[in-house]
């Protein structure tokens, strides 16, 4: 009996309405996301361009380079400029991005403090180009964006990095929301896998529900001790807005989308993903399924703003991690 | 959106792989399984060579009835050429006669040997001793060389013993180095036993392998063993005494195995493959009437069922890859790579195959974290890989050779491409997830081939896939089905188990 304690019964995964990764292959991203489309989201830069096309808000973007040549002008480009961020466009999981907080007498200052020189940033530029981040090494764009200024009351619920949040948006329904919260484990990177605590959100609110650390319940952020019961999302219902938005722009019916809250310009799409993983079940304790059938049964060509109200009112839920007395014992 | 096609195409072919089987196994009596069989060898020769627009004669020796093999059935084909088989005490030979041929040509001839512990060769009287004088200097060199191997013996065994490693050994003296530069090492070796009136004699035969291609002749020693009155085999490198039991004897009579008149560039090769046969049929020949029901790899040439004999397996091999990804969930480096691995293994065996794929990878790792310093496009990178890794392969084969593992040569029959691919993914990984993930997906790789190898290496599956082509159509319906498959994955279990654990505190 103890072999078997690390695992369930197939039953109780479907009565809670778990997706497994052959269902979301076949029923979901087989079904609802077609081939053609995938080179919106995988391209950085074409989201970003169809963000801007669509008004979705993203982080401003200064300029591309895409020639060896370009690398020389990058100087004049940035000129001007406070911080900023260098990313490959086909980059994934975060690869290649270059985060420079600010300029003081021809010197960029990363996070970290340390300082580059324009040669330092034309090298990084021109690996970038030669397809050092890139999916299979393929020669890529850099893009040059703006830096977000995070919202300040989040700031406290994370180490190093970036809290970042992912709405699963299913045939433009937001049905599922989560936030990433980098930690000393994850080496500030927002990766669950790796050590980052994931809290899943409520769809009505965006107030935390329940925090996971390595697929185990935990109520504290590890690092800065904060309680995760005390954080709430701003500027929900507009994130949420864009979010589902993001739906009409690709197309794709099975959508992950990361967005970010800037402290000026409020909720911005920072990327999207075609192939959302599972772990958001985990974050938020509940399934996938019952609310995806609940939305399959929703006609198409609804507006944004009355499938964001369909889906706060039906996917409401109430924390796990206040004023819930049994639940806190248990830790 | 309909799912009744879908379900049609995997009826159908199930239908008619299960039928095609059925119909093999009443009509050609194929048994279901490989048990209560008599092995057999189907052993190809191809000769080539260009004719010089004249008459053309070819003769080939041809193998007999030996200790553990009996000739069952044997075919030549052979356009236009006339043919006749002549036997005298000294073997059997072919003949092929044509008045005008010219170009490159091709003959075949193909024996079904069977295996049978209790044949026994013909008896052979002795040859009559050839001796042929040696010029000087050669002769005091020959006389000293029989004199130390005679003098380190005690019976004609071991005198042939002593005198191989005399030649061909460490301890090869100048005496051996001289005469080398006369006679080839087993001419020369049978030389001189018959000059010590040790009667001897050349032999040219055919270690059997299953599913070999394009393999020479291999040259022995018979020595006759006059208390016993038998032959005893040597092998004229080692000096090792007798039969290695895969051994074909091919050619007795100390005669070429092939002469051509009329010819250039003559060469032969043999293909070779194994399969059973139950002792009833093994007898008869059913290659006489292929129709197309009849649709059977067996009607191929030798060299090409033996080759098809390994590419029916990869199926398998895909079903296990299948099973394990979408039922259970491993993750693996690269989706087909073990696949490959597991198709080495079967050459390399098991435990020597897993060690040198180990140390190849391991090797190649820490080459290729040097490489990921230098900042190399990616082609670049993987081509640098490759010859990392044959490099590695090449080193390993060296060190084992002189360390005396034959074993470790073996470790050419990996897919080199593939290696250096599976060394790039996973130093990527490293890089990218940490030498956690590594040791994950590397594991999960070898472990899936190990499986897949396990599956493809049993006889019984060798037995069905090869002899029934229909059941390929179920293999492929088996694998749509599991690609239709939308439940949990058997890791999923495990990954998702601490959801439901809250429902029970609550």
């Amino acid at each position: 009996m103890s072999l078997l304690k690390n695992w369930t019964s197939p039953f109780k995964l479907r009565d809670k309405g778990i997706i497994g990764m052959n269902r979301r292959n076949i029923r979901y991203i087989g079904r609802y996301n077609k081939r053609h489309l995938y080179p919106l989201v995988d391209d950085k830069l074409k989201t970003k361009l169809l963000a801007q096309k669509y008004g979705i808000t993203s982080p401003q973007l200064i300029g591309t380079v895409s020639t060896q040549f370009g690398v020389k002008h990058i100087g004049d480009m940035l000129h001007g400029h406070g911080g900023f961020a260098i990313k490959p466009a086909k980059g994934s999981g975060g690869k290649g991005i270059l985060i420079i907080e600010r300029v003081e007498d021809d010197e960029f200052i990363k996070p970290s403090g340390a300082r580059l020189s324009i040669e330092d940033i034309e090298r990084h530029v021109s690996n970038i180009l030669s397809g050092l981040y890139s999916l299979g090494g393929a020669p890529d764009v850099a893009m040059l964006e703006t830096l977000i200024n995070f919202e300040e009351s989040l700031l406290a619920f994370t180490y190093e990095g970036v809290p970042d949040i992912r709405v699963i948006v299913f045939k433009g329904y937001p049905v599922m929301a989560m936030m990433r919260l980098s930690t000393a484990a994850s080496d500030g990177k927002a990766n669950l896998h790796q050590g980052a605590v994931g809290v899943g959100l409520n769809i009505a609110t965006g107030a935390a529900l329940r925090g996971v650390q390595f697929d185990r319940p935990c109520y504290t952020h590890p690092d800065t001790g904060h309680d995760l019961a005390s954080l709430v999302v701003p500027q929900w219902d507009t994130l949420l807005h864009l979010a589902a938005g993001c739906y009409e722009m690709t197309g794709l019916g099975y959508l992950g989308t990361d967005m970010v809250l800037d402290r000026h310009h409020g909720p911005m799409l920072l990327e999207l993903n075609a192939r959302p993983g599972l772990a958001i079940q985990m974050t938020n304790g509940e399934g996938l399924r019952r609310r995806l059938d609940l939305i399959e049964q929703q006609p198409e060509g609804v507006p944004v703003a009355q499938r964001v109200a369909f889906a706060q009112k039906h996917f409401a839920r109430r924390s796990e991690l206040v004023s819930d007395e049994p639940t806190v014992t248990h830790a | 959106m309909s799912r009744l096609p879908f379900y049609l195409i995997v009826g159908l072919l199930l239908v008619a792989g299960i039928a095609a089987s059925v119909h093999r196994h009443i009509q050609f009596e194929i048994p279901w399984l490989p048990g209560e069989q008599r092995q057999v060898w189907e052993v190809e020769a191809v000769i080539n060579f260009n004719a010089q627009g004249g008459p053309v004669e070819v003769n080939l020796a041809l193998p007999t009835h030996q200790t553990g093999y009996r000739v069952l059935t044997e075919n030549t084909a052979s356009s236009g050429y006339g043919l006749a088989y002549q036997g005298d005490e000294r073997g059997r030979r072919a003949q092929w006669t044509i008045r005008n041929a010219a170009g490159n040509q091709q003959l075949y001839y193909s024996v079904q040997m069977l295996v049978s512990p209790e044949a026994r060769a013909p008896i052979q009287a002795p040859p009559q001793l050839t001796s042929s004088p040696w010029e000087r200097p050669y002769d005091t060199a020959a006389t000293q060389l029989i004199e130390r191997a005679w003098a380190r013996s005690a019976n004609n065994m071991t005198f042939a013993r002593e005198l191989i490693r005399d030649i061909n050994g460490e301890a090869q003296g100048e005496n051996a180095r001289l005469l080398l530069t006369q006679e080839a090492p087993s001419a020369l070796i049978v030389r001189l036993l018959n000059q010590a009136d040790v009667q001897a004699r050349e032999v040219s035969g055919l270690l059997l392998e299953d599913g070999r291609r394009r393999q020479p002749l291999t040259t022995w020693i018979q020595v006759f063993d006059e208390t016993a009155e038998t032959w005893s085999i040597f092998n004229p490198v080692t000096g090792e005494q007798g039969r290695p039991e895969n051994l074909l004897l091919w050619e007795m009579g100390g005669r070429a195995v092939l002469e051509v008149q009329g010819g250039t560039n003559s060469r032969v090769s043999f293909s070779m493959m194994t399969h059973h046969q139950p002792a009833s049929a093994a007898v008869r020949n059913h290659h006489s009437d292929d129709t197309l029901l009849n649709f059977s790899i067996h009607s191929l040439p030798l060299e090409e069922q033996a080759l098809f004999q390994t590419i029916l397996l990869i199926p398998i091999g895909a079903l296990v890859v299948v099973f394990l990804r979408v039922l259970v969930g491993i993750k693996t480096s690269g989706t087909f790579m073990p696949v490959l691995i597991a198709l080495a293994f079967i050459q390399t065996s098991l435990l020597t195959g897993l060690i040198g794929f180990l140390l190849v990878v391991a090797v190649g790792l820490v080459i290729r974290s040097y490489l990921s310093h230098l900042n190399l496009l990616l082609v670049a990178r993987v081509s640098a890989v490759i010859i990392t890794v044959i490099a590695i392969i090449s080193i390993f084969s060296v060190l084992a050779y002189r360390m005396g593992l034959n074993a470790g040569l073996t470790i050419t029959f990996f897919p080199m491409i593939i290696l250096s691919w599976t060394i790039e993914r996973m130093s990527i990984l490293w890089e990218e997830e940490g030498p956690k993930q590594v040791l994950i997906q590397g594991g999960g790789s070898l472990l899936t081939a190990v499986i897949a190898f396990l599956a493809m290496n049993n006889s019984l599956v060798r037995h069905i896939t090869f002899n029934f082509l229909g059941v390929q159509l179920i293999l492929m319906a088996l694998i749509l089905l599991l690609g239709n498959y939308t439940g949990y994955r058997l890791l999923e279990l495990r990954r998702f188990k601490p959801i439901t654990e809250d429902e029970q505190t609550r």
